[in-house]
């Protein structure tokens, strides 16, 4: 029997995935079963918690919102829109929701029967790879409030998924654990942690969890004698401890593992410090359920004897990077564990090499990063961008001083070359003299490139503006940055300069609202979106950081802390943001997909749905650059 | 006796037809309710005249298009007009499978059970379907039935003058994409579409039940 209804609905799913990986048969068979549902704007189609309907569903028409309640307190997770699938959980398992849904306006869903999909999943493959990923990216986005999926749901680039899904699970932990009271005794409380073979114990009070103890507090301040061990265990205990509410997934427990640098949280009952203890959560749960994750990955660094080590734990790191692209992690996430990683095997490399000199650095000195590893946004193996800056010295002792430094730095760098960060072909390393500085020295410099702006120190004061401390006297460091905060502060033509540089990037598009495409050579008719999209934004985050005095480096940390500096100017900064995260992971995934640098993009080859979006985002770029120019009056830079 | 005789008559598939609405136990409870959204496809608007091509349908229950409870169904026809071709695209010997009026009909009536039928001019389609019901000498069709057309002028605001808004109009009214004008299934779907978004507005101001719906009808009540 003909069914133009099933044909119809076939039309539209056969273009989205997974579905345009299944055969035509199996998708109209598939059609033919789908439940269409409307929605007003506002309703709700599952709460967090509610049991798993018997449909997945994808948007035909109209935008939902995912959220999440933490605390009490409702985060929106994403929006997604035509195309996109949602509430895939009850698909990979039988599970309540972890997220609600609600439409964001008018929607029309289309329900797949999950029975009917689970047959498909085991006979497709890739299918099944598409889904986990899409719920990968559904289940957890606490960072950014406008991760899209679509944009990146090539499937291309998902070739293969050696990671599970396992980040997104709920994380196990140890229910009911054991506790004892702020007077109990240490040593009391040693004879409990030693019968019940645990490394930690709970400090409560009436079930209330005021502070923990671990084997590293017995270790460290009873084993070294600062405390008796008939003290009472609040001596000792670390308080107040990490919580967080039941339904902790992987994710969220790794993240804040590595957020409070701890190794334990307690789960309580409704996620506060002030209720009732259920459970505890330590480092040791994640790691069995999976050895290369970031921390482990972080430890097994601290421990490396030497570059080859790192080489081969760097090597699974950006395995890891690659699943978690794969799975469509939002990016800010997968940037943050790149740069923990790579901050930890340079720091490995820096004691390594004091050990290899077999003589310690003569000052006081501190090892800086630049560019894109100073703005923690490095995701693939790049450059390396370093500096290094050591205590003044009597100019007698300087030579010395230099040498020292700069024989240490040359070993350093060596050794990350080893570990896969190439030379910099442009000799921004701390190896090079010029590079390998005083205190003094640094501030001179600065000074000299806020004051006489030629376009050649305008470069670097880009490259150099974005330092980063990762080792030494950390002193040193913020002396130097606020040097340059003094510096421009007295000099505010310099931003002027500096935004005359980035706005030689005229906004992407032309005055059709066409893409701006290059014009001749190997790349015609490419867009270029690393330096007339990702760029101007970066930029522009820099000059109003410096502008402000900001600390901070990355991008979207930079234009997240200027919307708390210009609340009058709240929306533009968080358009740039998000952008910003849109082209980054753009970039990526088209890096990925093509096998280079993802600088160039074929507009030819995009979906109009990812054109419109890369679109949206050149919106936010014209509105910056706009307000820089004003700002910094651009028009009286020469 | 006379009746009794009359009765007795009716094919099989007529009388489950009448026995399937007469006891159905379905239409106290909205959520429970099967409607089943159908357009048809005609030579012509001539009730005497001109037949059935196609019929499409599909059903809607707790607020679902069922896609998978739909209905499609080609009519192999003697009558054949010129004019309409370009409308309904439906020519006399096209390659979709035709069945006589009879076969038609009977599926048809298996497939709408005790189901309460929605349609945009449900008079014409309804008239159409009860003159081939009366070649086969049966019918009316006992159905209940229900118009987006009346619905739709039950919750609107304003125009109350005018009498008929057609389909493209309820389709712009409430933003709904079109997309297979003018073949029955698409029709059936849009009008799906349409009751859907209809009865959300009109349960903001009224309780939802089948009475009260029926009675946004002028001339199908009965």
């Amino acid at each position: 029997m003909k069914n133009t209804i099933a044909e119809r609905i076939f039309d539209f799913l056969k273009d989205y995935p997974p579905f345009n990986l299944i055969s035509k048969e199996t998708l109209l068979e598939v059609s033919k079963s789908v439940e269409i549902q409307y929605f007003e704007k506002d309703q709700i189609i599952f709460n967090q918690n509610d049991t798993p309907h018997e449909h997945f569903y994808i948007i035909y028409e109209g935008a939902i919102r995912l959220y999440r309640f933490v605390d009490n307190e409702k985060h929106n997770l994403d929006i997604c829109d035509e195309g996109d699938l949602f509430g895939l959980r009850p698909l990979i398992m039988q599970e309540s929701y972890l997220m609600g849904a609600a439409a964001n306006e008018e929607t029309i869903l289309y329900g797949i029967p999950i029975s009917l999909f689970n047959s498909i999943i085991l006979n497709y493959p890739k299918v099944s790879q598409f889904l986990i990923a899409s719920f990968a990216t559904n289940t957890r986005d606490p960072f950014s409030d406008k991760h899209k999926g679509k944009l990146f749901a090539n499937v291309s680039s998902i070739q293969k998924i050696e990671n599970s899904f396992a980040e997104t699970q709920s994380a196990k932990y140890s229910k009911n654990p054991i506790t004892c009271n702020v007077e109990t005794s240490i040593k009391e409380a040693s004879i409990i942690m030693t019968k019940h073979i645990i490394n930690s114990i709970i400090v409560a009070k009436d079930n209330i969890p005021i502070g923990i103890i671990t084997d590293k507090d017995i270790r460290t301040k009873i084993g070294t004698g600062i405390f008796s061990i008939l003290d009472p265990v609040s001596k000792i205990m670390s308080s107040p401890v990490v919580t967080f509410p039941e339904k902790i997934t992987v994710a969220e427990a790794q993240i804040a593992l590595l957020k409070h640098k701890v190794s334990h949280i307690c789960i309580t009952k409704d996620g506060t410090d002030q209720s009732e203890l259920v459970g505890i959560l330590a480092e040791h749960d994640l790691n069995i359920l999976q050895t290369n994750n970031p921390m482990f990955l972080v430890r097994e660094i601290k421990y490396a004897q030497d570059a080859e080590t790192l080489k081969h734990i760097r090597t699974k790191a950006s395995e890891l990077t690659k699943g978690y692209l794969e799975q469509e992690i939002p990016i800010y996430f997968i940037t943050k564990v790149i740069t923990e990683i790579n901050t930890a095997i340079t720091k490995r490399i820096i004691r390594l090499a004091v050990k290899e000199l077999g003589q310690d650095p003569p000052v006081a000195y501190a090892w800086l990063a630049m560019g894109s590893q100073g703005r923690s946004e490095q995701l693939l193996m790049t450059d390396q961008d370093n500096a290094l800056v050591f205590e003044n010295v009597e100019d007698e002792d300087y030579e010395r001083v230099k040498e020292y430094f700069l024989k240490f730095s040359t070993i350093i760098t060596q050794k990350l070359n080893i570990v896969g960060f190439e030379y910099c072909p442009a000799n921004i390393m701390a190896s090079n003299p010029k590079w390998c500085l005083s205190l003094k020295e640094w501030k001179a410099q600065f000074k000299d490139w806020v004051k006489h702006p030629t376009s050649d120190k305008i470069l670097l004061s880009i490259i150099f503006f974005d330092f980063e401390y990762i080792f030494g006297d950390k002193e040193l460091y913020n002396q130097m940055s606020e040097s340059v905060f003094r510096y421009i502060s007295k000099k505010q033509t310099f931003l002027g300069f500096l935004s005359k540089a980035t706005l030689d990037n005229p906004p992407p598009l032309g005055f059709f609202k066409q893409f701006l495409v290059e014009q001749d050579g190997e790349n015609k008719d490419h867009f270029d979106i690393k330096s007339r999209a990702i760029r101007p934004l970066v930029d522009a985050a820099r000059i109003f950081s410096l502008h402000h005095s900001l600390k901070v480096n990355n991008t979207i940390a930079r234009y997240e802390k200027l919307m708390e500096e210009e609340p009058q100017n709240k929306d533009l900064f968080e358009s740039c943001a998000n952008a910003f995260k849109i082209l980054l992971q753009f970039r990526t995934s088209q890096g990925l997909a093509n096998k280079d640098s993802g600088k160039f993009v074929d507009i030819n080859n995009l979906s109009k749905s990812d054109r419109l979006k890369l679109k949206s985002c050149f919106k936010p770029i014209k509105n910056i650059q706009d307000s820089l120019k004003i700002r910094f009056n651009v028009s009286q830079i020469p | 006796m006379f009746n009794f005789f009359k009765k007795k008559k009716y094919p099989e598939y007529w009388q489950k037809h009448i026995n399937a609405v007469k006891n159905s136990r379905n239409y106290s409870n909205y959520e429970s309710i099967r409607f089943v959204c159908l357009d048809t496809e005609t030579t012509g608007f001539d009730y005497d005249n001109d037949r059935i091509l196609c019929i499409g349908a599909v059903a809607i229950k707790n607020n679902k298009i069922l896609v998978s409870d739909s209905f499609e169904i080609y009519i192999q026809q003697e009558v054949f007009n010129k004019e309409t071709i370009k409308i309904h695209g439906i020519r006399r010997n096209g390659t979709e499978k035709k069945v006589s009026e009879e076969e038609a009909i009977i599926q048809f009536l298996e497939y709408l059970d005790d189901a309460v039928i929605i349609a945009h001019h449900t008079k014409f389609d309804i008239t159409m379907i009860n003159e081939a019901l009366k070649r086969l000498k049966i019918g009316p069709i006992k159905s209940k039935q229900l118009d987006t057309n009346f619905i739709h002028k039950k919750i609107a605001q304003g125009n109350w003058f005018k009498k008929l808004f057609s389909l493209d109009e309820l389709c712009e009214i409430y933003n709904i994409k079109m997309h297979d004008r003018h073949t029955a299934s698409g029709d059936a779907l849009l009008t799906a579409y349409v009751f859907l978004k209809l009865t959300f507005k009109y349960k903001k101001n009224n309780v939802l039940n089948l009475t009260d719906l029926i009675n946004t009808n002028y001339y199908l009540n009965k």
